[in-house]
């Protein structure tokens, strides 16, 4: 199924990451989270402040993926990882790289591109 | 949670593989029979249901399933759908054992269905997904085997291990089905098999992964009291049961490498039931994906962190091991209808410790069993305690 709908804060934050403005959501506490939450889950706090993301990321995780979901049938096989930006982490998918040359704590930026599939934005790393 | 024990009064499953044309209510009807046969109890002692399912939207376009359950089980008390992804049924057992001993009732049916092999491959990846964060992991490509493989390939990083220790998990459990006639695989493989199979997302194989899966299971659950009264044949109690919830998406949680929710429900549930890891002599664990079976038995407390890697290569959590893991042929063999997973480890474990599993022998002096069911990456978990006291 093809959204025809927008999100708050998911589509606002693509939004701002296409603009060249990402964001993370911080708590008094320094945790970082993605949009939208109105509570830090870990201390309780409502006080999130909408802060510049860091523009180096580490890969923390990778995967290449072979069996995907529908909506990814024409992009298989493709690499997901789990990247931090300072305290906020998030799941996108690795560009501009062989996957024999991708490492664990390997630096990289954060991006949006269309998929093959169905033409829908997707987060993506690239090499940094 | 904590209180008196509740009795199993039976328990009863389908066989689990392929049967795709079986509805789900078709499918839970046979289990919950069996149950109620296995426990001497009639359809008008049941109080309440409790019916985990995940996929009925997707698989049968059905929702509002807890009527549909009852109706197929023959009942007329009330019904409820429990949905925690992969640990619904787990998650009805504790909703169960919460009702008698709040004293609400004095019989409750558990159980789940989930019917899954209607659905191509890429629906049925469609579907699992869904218990994975809809906005924030799926939109980016993440499949089920890919969130586990995230996990598998940080762990390796972190602690150490490779494809080969997890491959001995495969093959444990793959032997551990193979006189099971409940089991969807009744076939072993060897570590060539697993490391040879195609890949689903790296790093693991087709063998590194539970199979899709049909399947139903059913536990009649009674308070003391009412077992006593009725005479039942009841030795197996549940003596402990917790739960742990966290973060949806596994980019939200402290670590990659290791699954608090999982911790949480155990420590609840060795302290509901007085006992600790030490204690347990046999487990049934959510090994979905081969590096799960890991986690897990960390999570319990069998293992410290990074140490269980190697457990099934060393002989400690096979059969004839200090600890047997998956004597049913756990996910991976006895297969995965997600929805019915948790009630079938209460049911395979209740067996076990009977003595009318085909494995029992292996565990003739065993006294503690535990089950551990986890949804999603681990964003739910649930951990029973089961005990012979007869």
């Amino acid at each position: 199924m093809t959204r025809e709908f927008r999100d708050n804060g998911y589509d606002d934050w693509f939004d701002a990451v296409e603009e060249g403005e990402p964001y993370y959501l911080e708590s008094p506490s320094g945790n970082g989270w993605l949009p939208p939450r109105e509570i830090d889950p870990e201390t309780g706090e409502r006080e999130l402040e909408e802060v510049e993301l860091p523009d180096a990321g580490e890969i923390e995780s990778f995967t290449r993926i072979e069996v995907a979901t529908p909506q990814f049938a024409d992009d298989a096989p493709f690499v997901v990882a789990v990247a931090s930006f300072g305290p906020v982490r998030m799941t996108g998918q690795l560009r501009d790289v062989d996957e024999d040359d991708v490492e664990i704590g390997m630096p990289v930026e954060i991006g949006v591109e269309r998929t093959e599939t169905r033409d829908e934005r997707v987060l993506v790393f690239r090499p940094r | 949670m904590t209180g008196e024990p509740v009795r199993v009064a039976g328990v009863g499953m389908t066989k689990f593989g392929k049967s795709s044309d079986r509805t789900g209510r078709e499918l839970f009807a046979e289990a919950s029979r069996k149950a109620l046969e296995d426990a001497g109890v009639s359809t008008d002692d049941v109080e309440e249901l409790f019916f985990g399912n995940f996929m009925g939207e997707f698989a049968e376009l059905q929702g509002h399933q807890g009527p549909m359950a009852a109706a197929a089980a023959g009942i007329t008390a009330p019904s409820v759908r429990v949905d925690s992804a992969c640990a619904s049924s787990g998650v009805a057992v504790r909703q169960g054992i919460t009702r008698l001993r709040a004293g609400d009732a004095d019989v409750v049916l558990v159980g789940g269905s989930e019917r899954m092999t209607n659905l191509s491959t890429a629906d049925a990846t469609e579907a699992l997904a869904a218990a994975a964060d809809a906005m924030w992991e799926v939109r980016a490509g993440v499949t089920f085997p890919g969130a586990y493989s995230l996990m598998a390939n940080a762990y390796f990083e972190q602690h150490g291990g490779d494809r080969e220790d997890l491959a001995h998990v495969a093959v444990k459990n793959h032997a551990n089905a193979v006189d099971n006639e409940l089991a969807q695989f009744q076939k072993a493989i060897d570590v060539e098999d697993v490391l040879g199979a195609p890949t689903v997302a790296s790093p693991f194989g087709l063998y590194d992964c539970s199979p899709i899966s049909d399947g139903a299971s059913a536990a009649v659950l009674v308070s003391e009291a009412f077992a006593e009264e009725h005479d039942l044949d009841a030795g197996i109690a549940i003596t402990g049961a917790g739960q742990g919830s966290d973060e949806l998406a596994l980019h939200d949680r402290t670590s990659l490498t290791h699954t608090p929710a999982a911790e949480r429900a155990a420590q609840q549930a060795y302290d509901d039931a007085g006992i600790g890891p030490d204690d347990v002599d046999v487990a049934e664990v959510h090994d979905c994906f081969t590096i799960a079976e890991v986690l897990a038995l960390e999570a319990l407390g069998f293992y410290g962190e990074g140490e269980a890697i190697s457990a099934a290569r060393n002989g400690e959590t096979t059969i004839d091991g200090d600890l047997p893991v998956n004597l049913s042929g756990g996910l991976k063999a006895k297969g995965h209808p997600v929805g019915a997973t948790g009630g079938a480890q209460i049911s395979e474990m209740t067996k076990l410790l009977r003595g009318d599993h085909v494995n029992s022998d292996a565990v003739e002096d065993a006294t503690v069993g535990l089950t551990h069911n986890a949804g999603g990456t681990v964003a739910s978990a649930v951990v029973h305690v089961l005990e012979v006291v007869e």
